[in-house]
């Protein structure tokens, strides 16, 4: 140690030049980046997303455990009475709780009031599960404040029910979808960060602060191979085009370099068939070399497929 | 190796560490060069090896990467670590059993995490792409004990100032541990929204400029005054490097965010920030090719130095990219192309990767005390390496610019794909150039263990002829 002691300065310095640097790219940010509150677009993300679509405990292969879905509801799941549509985010009883339920701190301050004396999120909870809406409040210069109102407290609407009012058909697994999109990879070529070009001109308005709260992971991605694709659900919103394209892209752009995912469509399709992909490829190819006029059918996805629910994440993306 | 781990530390024979992070590191250079390789056929060809989850694009991209940064770059910096400290110290290695099982904890982590994220698992954060308990088996067992022993073997040190070399490996070992703990606060903590994206970009960003570009440059200013035996050109330089790198190095981590709604004082600063990296740059760039003074044949006839100038004179062009490339008109054009592709594989397979592989060749020679088995094979492997590079990068910055282009002025983006193709090609043949010159390696290295020329006591490897 004692040989330390000519470099005390400069380990001193050391510590400044270091701490100075954290202090100014860490704890000065923090102060911006605190207290934001949440958009209309980041209570719907975080609402339908969930509260992690990364590497979680709850669902550590992202095989689709433990994760929220998005309902369109056209009947009161108490009553069974019509009433206007409505979406509601369902998350089933074991389900971890979105960010901004678990932690109100992270809504901001306007939408943490409101949320917890008007929405009543503070008694939600993972064991009993829950059902959100997306509500708002009219304001005095005629603008809405969004905030996030737990309906199994106000309406006593359960998760069981409204997944049963609502039906297959009208149910997303956009969280799910986006837990894929992160495990394939699909961010290494399809940005979600707008930038500056011809993406806020084409592809939809660039993100505002308050766009992320609750988000995570944020996905943005870094090397665009591909166009970004958070506006994609607003350009593209056919079912179809989306499926073919992900069973293979060339089916529907004969230049795209994207990767298959027939693999999604797991082994058998919406009537319970088997797909043989081997028949489908050896038919693809001889499409390819000209020798078949169309191209082989493309298999229905079952309802309860990868292919979906990534399919669901995608046009979810408005 | 093996035998080592539950031998006295004594009985370890000195340098045992260091041959062990070499050769691993080679070995992990092979696999992420050929994964690297292998995916960018991907991008040229869809079609090749296809309806896969497990050859995927998506699954196999953070593989090369987390291969190449934490199997190849960061274990040959632990290597020259473990040989060239305790050199510059005038005393042994602090714990050779401490440095052999890093070395072997540290291929079962990486092991293990990139079977994860090979699988799918993955944070969804680039770069910090491993589940938290991986990057919590990553500090505790791979950085902190490297630190550890860097640490105490230069607080052992016989000699009574620290050398430059020094000074930059016991503050970048301090730095990645401090980086990776405070970048992954994120999994640690359920951070979320911008923080998190923030947070990400901040790791990645310091990840770079805190371990990479100072312990890549630290091995140089060993390297050439070791063997040209010229002193380095000036110490004071070496200071104004070293300073210049933690305060100007650690702070631009915003402007990998360019477009994205963060404080826009905070893009500013690190954008003016980033200019300042060229202090560090011109002063490392300087400071080596000054050292080269009246050595210069050396730089064709020796294959350590050869490597290391080659480094050296590719950190120009890196750092005059890095420099301006973040401000805000020229990100505007560049940000999210091929370009930045481009530019990160002149930083990890240009500017560090040469002076790294220096340092393995002069190590593991050194160390055996075995002369390299085949001139012939290093040589290819120079050429490899450079050929291969300097087809991936002109490729991949032609393709950037066309991308930036295609964004700028609304081509529809398939054209864009379109214009690329040829240069995805390219860009795979310099992959596999690189791929099959590491191979030579690998197999120049085993060999030299086996069937080098003994080199006698009291002697350095570059002062006795080549036999082949």
């Amino acid at each position: 140690m004692v040989n330390f002691r000519e470099y005390k300065i400069g380990a001193r310095f050391f510590g400044l030049a270091l701490g100075g640097s954290m202090t100014i790219t860490l704890f000065m940010p923090s102060f911006d980046l605190r207290n934001v509150n949440a958009t209309e677009v980041a209570l719907d993300k975080q609402l339908w997303a969930g509260h992690e679509s990364g590497f979680s405990l709850d669902d550590p292969f992202l095989t689709g455990e433990h994760r929220p879905v998005r309902v369109t509801l056209k009947t009161d799941p108490k009553t069974g009475q019509p009433m206007a549509s409505t979406v509601a985010y369902v998350y089933p009883a074991g389900t971890p709780l979105p960010n901004g339920v678990d932690h109100p701190d992270n809504l901001g301050n306007i939408v943490e009031q409101l949320s917890r004396d008007k929405g009543r999120i503070g008694e939600a909870t993972k064991s009993q599960g829950a059902v959100f809406l997306l509500s708002s409040e009219p304001q005095g210069d005629g603008s809405k404040q969004f905030y996030i109102e737990n309906a199994s407290a106000t309406k006593g609407w359960n998760p069981e029910e409204v997944m049963k009012a609502a039906g297959d058909e009208n149910t997303y697994h956009a969280s799910y979808g986006k837990a894929i999109f992160v495990r394939e990879g699909c961010w290494w070529c399809h940005t979600l960060l707008p930038e500056e070009t011809q993406d806020w001109q084409v592809f939809g308005a660039p993100p505002m602060l308050g766009d992320f709260n609750g988000e995570s992971p944020t996905a943005f991605g870094s090397d665009r191979k591909a166009p970004d694709i958070l506006h994609v659900g607003s350009r593209n919103s056919s079912r179809e085009w989306m499926m073919l394209h992900f069973f293979n892209p060339r089916l529907v752009q004969p230049h795209s370099i994207m990767p298959r995912f027939d693999y999604l469509w797991g082994p058998i399709d919406d009537k319970g068939q088997k797909i043989d992909f081997d028949k489908w490829r050896a038919e693809y190819n001889e499409y390819v070399d000209g020798k078949r006029v169309t191209p082989p059918e493309v298999p229905m996805y079952a309802s309860n497929s990868d292919a979906r629910a990534l399919i669901d994440f995608v046009l979810s993306l408005k | 190796m093996f035998k080592y781990l539950f031998a006295r530390s004594e009985d370890i024979p000195e340098g045992s560490a260091a041959v062990y992070f070499g050769f691993s590191a080679i070995v992990w250079f092979v696999i992420g060069t050929g994964l690297g390789a292998f995916n960018a056929s991907k991008l040229a060809f869809p079609d090749f090896v296809t309806g896969l989850e497990f050859v995927s694009f998506g699954h196999m991209r953070q593989v090369h990467v987390h291969a190449v940064i934490f199997g190849w770059i960061s274990m040959a910096f632990a290597m020259a670590m473990m040989y060239m400290t305790p050199a510059l110290g005038n005393t042994k290695l602090w714990s050779e059993k401490l440095g052999i099982w890093n070395a072997f904890l540290w291929n079962v982590g990486l092991s293990l995490g990139l079977t994860l994220l090979w699988s799918g698992m993955t944070s969804g954060r680039e770069y910090s792409d491993f589940p938290w308990f991986i990057d919590l088996y990553i500090a505790t067992f791979m950085t902190i004990p490297l630190g550890i022993n860097v640490w105490m073997t230069v607080i052992n040190r016989k000699t009574q100032g620290i050398y430059t070399t020094n000074w930059f490996f016991a503050s970048a070992v301090f730095m990645v541990s401090i980086v990776f703990i405070v970048g992954n606060l994120p999994e640690w903590f359920h951070l979320t929204g911008l923080t998190e994206a923030y947070l990400t970009w901040w790791f990645a960003h310091n990840v770079l400029g805190l371990w990479i570009t100072p312990v890549a440059a630290a091995i140089a200013y060993y390297t050439i005054p070791k063997v040209t035996g010229n002193p380095l050109y000036s110490h004071r330089i070496g200071h104004l490097h070293f300073w210049s790198v933690v305060v100007f190095y650690s702070t631009p981590a915003a402007h990998h965010l360019m477009s994205a709604p963060l404080p826009e004082w905070l893009k500013s600063f690190a954008s003016v920030e980033g200019v300042l990296i060229l202090v560090p740059a011109v002063a490392f760039v300087s400071n080596i090719l000054l050292t080269m003074q009246g050595k210069w044949n050396m730089f064709v006839e020796n294959l350590e130095i050869r490597f290391t100038v080659t480094g050296c004179l590719m950190a120009i062009p890196l750092n005059m990219q890095g420099g301006f490339q973040q401000t805000r008109a020229i990100n505007w054009y560049i940000h999210g192309t091929g370009w930045i592709v481009a530019h990160a594989h002149l930083a990890l397979l240009g500017f560090s990767t040469f002076l790294e592989a220096a340092a393995v060749y002069l190590g593991l020679q050194t160390l055996m005390k075995r002369k390299l088995y085949s001139l012939t094979l290093g040589n290819l492997h120079f050429w490899f390496l450079l050929i291969g590079f300097t087809t991936y990068w002109v490729s991949m910055t032609i393709a950037g610019l066309i991308q930036g282009a295609g964004k700028i002025y609304e081509v529809p983006y398939i054209d864009v794909v379109m214009a690329e193709h040829p240069y995805m090609i390219a860009r795979w043949i310099g992959g596999s150039l690189v791929f099959t010159g590491n191979c030579f390696w690998l197999y120049n290295m085993w060999m030299t263990a086996r069937a080098g020329t003994v080199i006698p006591e009291g002697r350095m490897a570059h002062e006795l002829a080549y036999e082949r």
